[in-house]
């Protein structure tokens, strides 16, 4: 069997964790007998290739683009619009985007005139135009790659899909790893909404990281039950990962949030939370590691409650920062409002620090060993937090198995439900 | 004529209300009134109210051949007096009979047989004076917790001066042997074991509503013919199961109540079996041989052991840390301290922390008022964490010194010599600095003085004080001064 599949990005050149799922699924698939063209809009040399054919999108001529599917771009005028939400991107990096991106632009001009187009492979202020040119070069794909099955991750390469199944009249899954529910809350980019809508509408089948992303295609987007199927994440820790000695430097225990400073996370919950275990407890100390749109309101919060020598604010974190900062924590709370699966938990488990998950991620479907609370629950949350610092016996018990559950959650039990989707459409035809 | 023993399990926990940290040291009811209430008052309609209804009405109709046998724990009558008076009225009625014989068991159904003697023995004293005070009889045969039982319990139970006791009639124990015989303790041969037949009670506890099951629906006349199919030289069959079963467990429309209503009038037109009390059981027949039980059984799962109470990090901790405590609490006079201590050790608790059944939702969910093993063991160690601020309050309040142990008394020693040593430090430190600003006032004679002052008693002290006081506010204002002369130099 023969996938062609689009993706936006792939390791090590990464913005969020949808780089870091397409390639564990494909090492998942490949394990399976399952062969993969994968499909980014540039290619920079230096990817894995291991497991899957790599086509950088830029280098794929486009001069026999159908006139047909020109016609059907034209219907959706507003991809057009420039969009100005990100996806996956931390706010530092939306700078240098959108100046990258202006540079690019020019670049664009010139490479356009032959025939080939360059993308920057990194999402920017000209996602737009780049997902439709993306959704171009699939055309052309379609007609010269050999394939049995289409599957395009999130909205950014459903229009390449669309124009894949269109050309070839192949099946087509469309994989949701995040929705704009999840993105932006209720309110909505209304473009990337109709794009997702129109790829799960024209897709065979919708394949959803959680059953809670599965409530909101079904739900939101209004899609029929029987389409839409879960396959949660895994998670593959490479090999050579070890633990680095680091002991911290201060006697207190250390709760952390590690991720955006985005209404999506919650972190003003964490706060809250924090703030009352302050008040029992002076022999704690909390981190948030991150940074996003609501950071200033957070540390202007923290200031307001008093709490600041108790509280401290990292920034962005990288590499082998975030281990170090899970080897400097003893609990590891993720509160997220919405949260399609959630890997970091996962990350946290393994380096032996025991988690607090809300109950509205995707990952509290496959942990059995973490707490599990509702985001909006901030007494949980405390008594949570407080339960795991005063009684070893419940922390203990946690990395005792933790790690053992982690790794058991592989890609390739992922990559057998994914093939099994794969299956039912081909049977189907 | 073999012999049916009925014996039913009558117990309510009180469950911990939630329970957060904030509440540690500042509120100390940690019990949930509400569903405590509503679930006595919802269980005593549903079956305790009428199935005792229904018993009396079976011994009336069959004068005092019909015979049956309880054990209610002490949190369960408590529940009664404080929320239920009209069931405690309606087992009195079933004492009055004749026919009713009430067992004894530790007073908070709780599992201090695996952990602390001497606790074990005050709580099953404290069940058995309470059985009397109300139903007018000191119990003589004895049933552990959930029939948990090992030699040692055994000999304990012996020790204080029982006849008989109950248990499972576990598989893994009995091997080729039948559990429809009497049996004796291993150590002490004077206690005579009961021993629970699994298969015949569980086929009207757990599977009696079973669709799925082949001998659904199971009728009084079916039943019959399997006690009957029992070997012929057994001599008892011994019935024991949860009293909920009838109308809690299995609901009245399940047909429970007509299956135990014609029951008896189908074992007597039989006429092969007789009803026994477990007392009278136990007296009638010849135990056949001693039971070796080296490790813990109980009635609980497939697996008949402790793990569905003990054996998780989780348990173990919580278990151990609660009874800690006993040697403490034994010495304190305190009504609410010595209840709340009584009922926190009820096994409930421990039930809720357990981790076996992860991932099937089965009967176990039922039972549980937590989500998760975790909040159970969170909200039992907060509550845990209040209790032990409270205990050693009073043990203060109460001037109870005879709990210092030697090693105690020695740190307090250390504590109080580092101390000493470092006021003496202190006090030479303070010294030499005086005998500079006192060399600027050239008042030598004060200084002999001075060490005159240090032998001298208390009084004088705080004059020393003073002047050092003095001599600190001395040196700031001769400071100034100091430097101005050097510099001129």
């Amino acid at each position: 069997m023969r996938v062609l599949m689009f993706g936006w990005e792939f390791p090590p050149h990464i913005t969020g964790g949808l780089g870091t799922a397409c390639f564990g699924l494909t090492q998942g698939l490949a394990k399976k007998n399952v062969e993969v063209i994968f499909v980014v809009p540039k290619a920079f040399g230096d990817e894995d290739k291991s497991s899957i054919r790599l086509v950088a999108a830029e280098d794929i001529d486009v001069s026999h683009t159908k006139v047909e599917l020109e016609e059907f771009w034209r219907n959706i005028h507003y991809l057009e619009i420039s969009s100005n939400i990100i996806p996956y991107v931390d706010p530092e990096e939306y700078q240098k985007l959108i100046e990258q991106s202006e540079l690019e632009k020019t670049i664009n001009k010139e490479t356009t005139s032959k025939r080939k187009f360059k993308f920057s492979g990194k999402y920017g202020i000209n996602l737009m135009d780049e997902v439709t040119r993306y959704a171009l070069i699939a055309t052309n794909l379609a007609v010269t790659q050999k394939f049995d099955v289409i599957h395009a991750h999130d909205w950014l390469t459903y229009p390449a899909g669309i124009a894949a199944k269109m050309i070839s009249g192949k099946p087509l899954v469309v994989h949701v790893h995040a929705t704009e529910f999840d993105r932006s809350g209720e309110n909505v980019n209304k473009s990337v909404f109709e794009i997702e809508r129109r790829g799960m509408v024209v897709a065979d089948r919708v394949i959803t990281v959680s059953n809670l992303t599965r409530n909101i295609v079904i739900t939101k987007y209004g899609i029929p039950e029987d389409k839409v199927v879960t396959v949660h994440n895994a998670v593959e820790f490479s090999n050579g990962y070890e633990f680095e000695e680091f002991n911290k430097k201060v006697p207190e225990q250390i709760v952390t949030f590690l991720g955006r400073v985005t209404y999506q996370k919650g972190p003003d919950y964490f706060v809250e939370a924090a703030n009352k275990v302050l008040k029992k407890n002076e022999n704690v100390r909390f981190v948030m590691a991150g940074s996003g749109d609501m950071l200033n309101r957070m540390i202007r919060r923290v200031a307001e409650l008093g709490i600041s020598h108790k509280f401290h604010f990292t920034g962005f974190l990288k590499g082998s920062d975030v281990n170090r900062m899970f080897q400097m924590s003893d609990v590891y709370v993720m509160p997220s409002v919405s949260e399609p699966f959630g890997i970091s938990p996962l990350e946290a488990m393994r380096s032996n620090v025991p988690v607090i998950i809300s109950k509205q991620s995707g990952v509290a479907e496959v942990l059995k060993y973490a707490l599990k609370i509702d985001f909006w629950d901030i007494d949980a949350m405390a008594d949570s937090i407080y339960g795991l610092l005063s009684y070893k016996a419940l922390s203990n018990f946690f990395i005792k198995y933790g790690q053992e559950e982690v790794n058991n959650l592989k890609w390739e039990n992922a990559a057998e439900g994914v093939k099994e989707v794969y299956e039912s459409m081909i049977s189907n035809k | 004529m073999k012999t049916i023993c009925f014996y039913f399990q009558v117990h309510q926990p009180f469950r911990l209300r939630r329970y957060r940290f904030f509440d540690i040291g500042e509120h100390h009811n940690y019990f949930d009134e509400f569903a405590n209430r509503s679930i006595m008052r919802k269980v005593a309609e549903k079956c305790y109210l009428p199935t005792n209804q229904l018993m009396l009405e079976l011994i009336n109709e069959f004068g005092s051949r019909f015979k049956i046998s309880y054990s209610i724990s002490g949190t369960a009558l408590d529940q009664f007096e404080m929320y239920a008076p009209d069931v405690l009225d309606s087992f009195r009625r079933l004492a009055d009979t004749g026919c009713v014989e009430f067992l004894a068991e530790t007073y908070s159904h709780s599992l201090s047989a695996l952990k602390n003697k001497t606790e074990f023995e005050n709580q099953v004293a404290a069940q058995s004076r309470k059985i009397e005070e109300l139903f007018g009889k000191k119990p003589k045969t004895f049933r552990n917790t959930e029939l948990i039982y090992s030699d040692e319990i055994g000999a304990m139970v012996a020790d204080m001066g029982f006849k008989a006791m109950l248990t499972e009639g576990a598989k893994h124990i009995l091997g080729w042997k039948s559990s429809n015989y009497l049996y004796t303790n291993a150590i002490n041969p004077k206690l005579k074991l009961l021993l629970k037949n699994f298969r015949l009670s569980d086929d009207i506890a757990f599977r009696f509503s079973n669709r799925g099951w082949s001998e659904w629906p199971l009728t009084a006349e079916k039943y019959v013919s399997w006690l009957k199919k029992i070997e012929p030289r057994d001599e008892i069959v011994n019935l024991f199961m949860d009293y909920e079963t009838f109308g809690e467990h299995q609901w009245a429309e399940t047909g429970i109540f007509n299956f135990m209503r014609a029951f008896p009038q189908k074992v007597f037109s039989d006429g092969s079996f007789e009803f026994l009390t477990p007392s009278e059981a136990a007296d009638k027949h010849q135990p056949v041989s001693a039971l070796h039980v080296p490790q813990p059984i109980s009635w609980a799962d497939e697996e008949r052991d402790l793990t569905a109470w003990l054996g998780n990090d989780l348990q173990d901790e919580a278990f151990d840390n609660l009874y800690s405590f006993a040697e403490k609490i034994r010495q304190i006079d305190d009504a609410e301290i010595q209840r709340d201590w009584k009922y926190l050790q009820t096994s409930d608790h421990f039930y809720y922390m357990c981790t076996k059944w992860f991932s099937d939702g089965d009967v176990h969910k039922y039972f549980n008022p937590y989500d998760t093993p975790y909040e159970a063991f969170i909200n039992f160690m907060n509550i845990l964490s209040d209790f032990t601020i409270r205990v050693n309050n009073k043990i203060k309040e109460q001037g109870l010194t005879n709990n210092i142990t030697p090693e105690e008394v020695s740190n307090m020693l250390k504590i109080l010599e580092t101390r000493v040593k470092e006021l003496k430090d202190l006090q030479k430190k303070s010294a030499p600095k005086k005998r500079r600003v006192k060399k600027k006032a050239e008042v030598e004679t004060k200084v002999k003085a001075k060490v005159k002052v240090k032998t001298k008693p208390k009084p004088k002290a705080k004059s020393q004080k003073e002047e050092k006081g003095k001599a600190i506010a001395v040196k700031k204002v001769v400071a100034p001064k100091k430097t101005s002369t050097k510099k001129k130099q």
